[in-house]
């Protein structure tokens, strides 16, 4: 079987649920007969017409707004954010409205808000952000940030099969960079189960997103140079989290070093350090260390970027004061 | 696309006294029964007479949180609500009573909301009238306002998509008009031709902001011009101008035309909650309303002049109070909501959340049904009390 991009990946999955249920349909600017930004949804107005792949205004909160009513009716509206970045436009709507909704009015809002994240790209403090923090606090909705083109298929299928609000983030620098094989079929990758990226023994590596890769890199040599053996967990959920994924890890490797890409106060690593810390505590062997970017704005010029964010030495650096502790 | 196509209402200042019917009823538009004007009847006197039995209750605490009155605006919920049909939907805000009432919505269940039982329609999730039920065609709203616009904007976008004739119709106050979501949701509804109605009821005030700090705009209607859609202004105290004008709009809606903006006169007699005093309204203006554009006062003077018996709406009037107190006791006998309800039904999976390893077994620790001091009977401490 061919191995496709990470964004082919996620085209596909548009592709077969719209084919799939004449309900969802596809929302945002420029993603009809234009294909969106980074031509996620090419193809997809060709094929299923602009009733059900509607070109919106510049309006994030009148997009996330009328895909919650149209959900509440029974549709599955999948929003596109040109940029993640622009999320914070609607982010009133998604948590005081959507978030709420089936809580407070019992109002099915099965909808998914999905979008280019992250950075690595030069793209600047507008076109790089990781905003999942904010919304992993509010509860009534689900995150879920996948590495791999497998898991971007797979949890788009299941974001879209989901009866709440899911938001689903893409990470641009993976976007063409990462290819994988697809499994064959109808294959769902089920919401709030984390993966093992790779196997180990010595310490633990909690990330997600593109930094499963740094934290893959620095693993092989750190196994090389130091004869660690270093297990990678890739979060894939960030709302809900994989608790039990989480604890079997440092159960099993006594040491934890978290990766995040997001900027570090009140990031997840936070999250789940003090949940680690709660069940865990007697297990642990060296305290928990975090890697993240630094509490700055995002800069453009790639010297500044590099600096900011997490880079594999870093986190070859932060195992070894672990494993020397 | 049209422009503006106004008939503009009362005027809020120089209003001297009820306007004869013919005055103000465009005519030809409502074709409605004698049945359906009583029904008019029955909505606002039921409004009003349930706002004054909630008043009571509020009186003896039994309102655990704030309590919210359409006084004086009974006409602009209930003649709109009734322009629409089974199988639309609408989206109140806080002064529609009525307007949940036409669509379906019980006196018992209001009472229950705002007394926070566990059979409530939100089992005392929400506060007073912010629940709803697709199936009889009203959708709650949420606190920030203008946010239902983009959110009706979407019902209505369903509507479309499914070639279902149905109508949405989204409420919105003068202060709501600033909002971004008002304007997003709006402009959105409008490219989208959404079949949907947005009424602005323009009552005065926002909490204590007055019209002419929120918008320069001589009429609210006027912004239907910058989206690109009919708008139109209409006498909200006159529950025929309101229903004449609300069906406009909505049968062009159903006809395939798009959004319009029907912007209805009115006038808050009442504070934003039942806490406030309405200080910055200019002496005498409410005690004028009162007196002179009371809108069940002017609609009763209405169908006495068109021949309905004073009889007749007395025993419409007894009906309601009996309805009124059965609602009464039925909410009072209702018990509060069980602690671990709390949890349930953030996500339909999972169906709930664990409750946290120090209240585990459920045990509720606040017992208290009390009003907290800040809904209303707060006593600022004397300076340097602290």
């Amino acid at each position: 079987m061919p191995e496709i991009t990470y964004l082919e990946a996620i085209r596909e999955a548009l592709f077969e649920e719209m084919d799939r249920d004449p309900d969802v349909f596809m929302i945002g600017e420029d993603i009809g007969g234009f294909g969106g930004a980074f031509k996620v949804t090419e193809g997809l107005h060709a094929r299923f017409g602009e009733a059900r792949v509607i070109d919106s205004p510049i309006s994030e909160i009148g997009i996330v707004g009328a895909a919650a009513g149209a959900a509440h009716m029974g549709m599955r509206p999948v929003v596109e954010m040109q940029f993640i970045d622009f999320i914070a436009n609607a982010y009133d709507m998604l948590t005081n409205y959507v978030a709420t909704a089936r809580y407070r009015a019992f109002l099915p809002t099965p909808m998914v808000v999905r979008g280019p994240s992250g950075g690595y790209v030069r793209g600047g403090p507008f076109h790089s952000q990781n905003p999942e923090a904010g919304f992993i606090h509010t509860p009534g909705l689900k995150v879920v940030y996948p590495s791999t083109a497998a898991d971007a298929k797979g949890l788009m299928k299941a974001a879209i099969r989901d009866d709440d609000c899911v938001l689903f983030f893409e990470h641009k620098y993976l976007y063409r960079r990462i290819k994988g094989e697809m499994p064959s079929g109808d294959v769902v990758v089920p919401i709030g189960k984390a993966r093992i990226a790779r196997e180990g023994t010595d310490l633990s590596i909690i990330t997600y997103a593109a930094t499963v890769y740094k934290a893959l890199e620095a693993a092989e040599q750190l196994e090389r140079e130091d004869g660690l053996h270093v297990e990678v967990l890739d979060l894939r959920t960030l709302a809900p989290l994989d608790d039990d994924a989480i604890f079997a890890t440092v159960k099993k490797t006594n040491r934890v070093l978290i990766v995040h890409e997001d900027t570090r106060t009140g990031g997840i690593a936070g999250e789940l350090t003090a949940r680690i810390s709660e069940s865990c505590f007697e297990w642990l062997d060296a305290p928990i260390l975090r890697v993240t970017a630094h509490d700055v704005p995002l800069p453009y010029a790639p010297s500044l970027e590099d600096f900011v964010l997490p880079q594999t030495p870093d986190i070859v650096l932060a195992a070894r004061r672990l494993a020397a502790y | 696309m049209g422009g503006s196509a106004k008939s503009r209402g009362a005027e809020r200042t120089g209003v001297r006294g009820a306007r004869p019917a013919a005055e103000t009823g465009s005519g030809g538009a409502a074709e409605l029964s004698r049945e359906q004007r009583l029904d008019l009847y029955y909505w606002m006197r039921l409004t009003r007479s349930l706002e004054e039995r909630l008043v009571n209750l509020y009186r003896q605490t039994k309102v655990v949180g704030g309590l919210f009155r359409s006084l004086g605006q009974e006409a602009d919920a209930v003649g709109s609500a009734y322009a629409l049909q089974r199988g639309d939907i609408l989206s109140p805000l806080i002064r529609n009573l009525g307007s949940m009432l036409v669509k379906g919505a019980t006196p018992v269940e209001i009472l229950k909301q705002y007394m926070a039982r566990g059979d409530s329609p939100t089992r005392g999730r929400e506060l007073n009238i912010h629940f709803g039920d697709t199936e009889r065609g009203f959708i709650g709203q949420i606190s920030p306002l203008g946010d239902m616009v983009p959110v009706m904007a979407g019902v209505t976008l369903s509507f479309k998509m499914r070639g279902e004739a149905r109508v949405g119709l989204v409420y919105v106050g003068d202060g709501a008009t600033s909002t971004g979501a008002f304007h997003e949701g709006i402009n959105f509804a409008a490219v989208q031709r959404c079949p949907l109605v947005v009424v602005i009821e323009n009552n005065g005030y926002a909490y204590s902001t007055p019209t002419v700090k929120q918008s320069l705009v001589k009429q609210f209607a006027d912004k239907a011009i910058g989206y690109g859609i009919p708008g139109e202004t209409a006498d909200g105290n006159d529950v025929v101008a309101t229903y004449e004008a609300t069906k406009r709009a909505v049968d062009r809606a159903r006809r395939g035309e798009g959004t319009s903006i029907v912007e209805l006169m009115t006038f808050r007699r009442k504070g934003h909650a039942e806490h406030d005093n309405q200080s910055y309204v200019p002496p005498g203006e409410l005690e004028r309303w009162a007196a002179e554009n009371d809108p069940i006062d002017r609609y009763v003077a209405r169908l006495s002049s068109e021949g309905v018996p004073a009889d007749e709406l007395r025993a419409i009037d007894a009906r309601i109070q009996r309805e009124i107190d059965e609602a009464t006791d039925a909410a009072e006998a209702s018990g509060v909501p069980q602690p671990l309800d709390a949890l349930t039904g953030i996500y339909a999976d999972p169906p709930a959340e664990r409750p946290l390893w120090f209240r585990e077994g459920g045990a509720a620790v606040v017992q208290s049904s009390e009003r907290p001091s800040s809904w209303g009977t707060f006593d600022a401490p004397a300076k340097g009390a602290d």
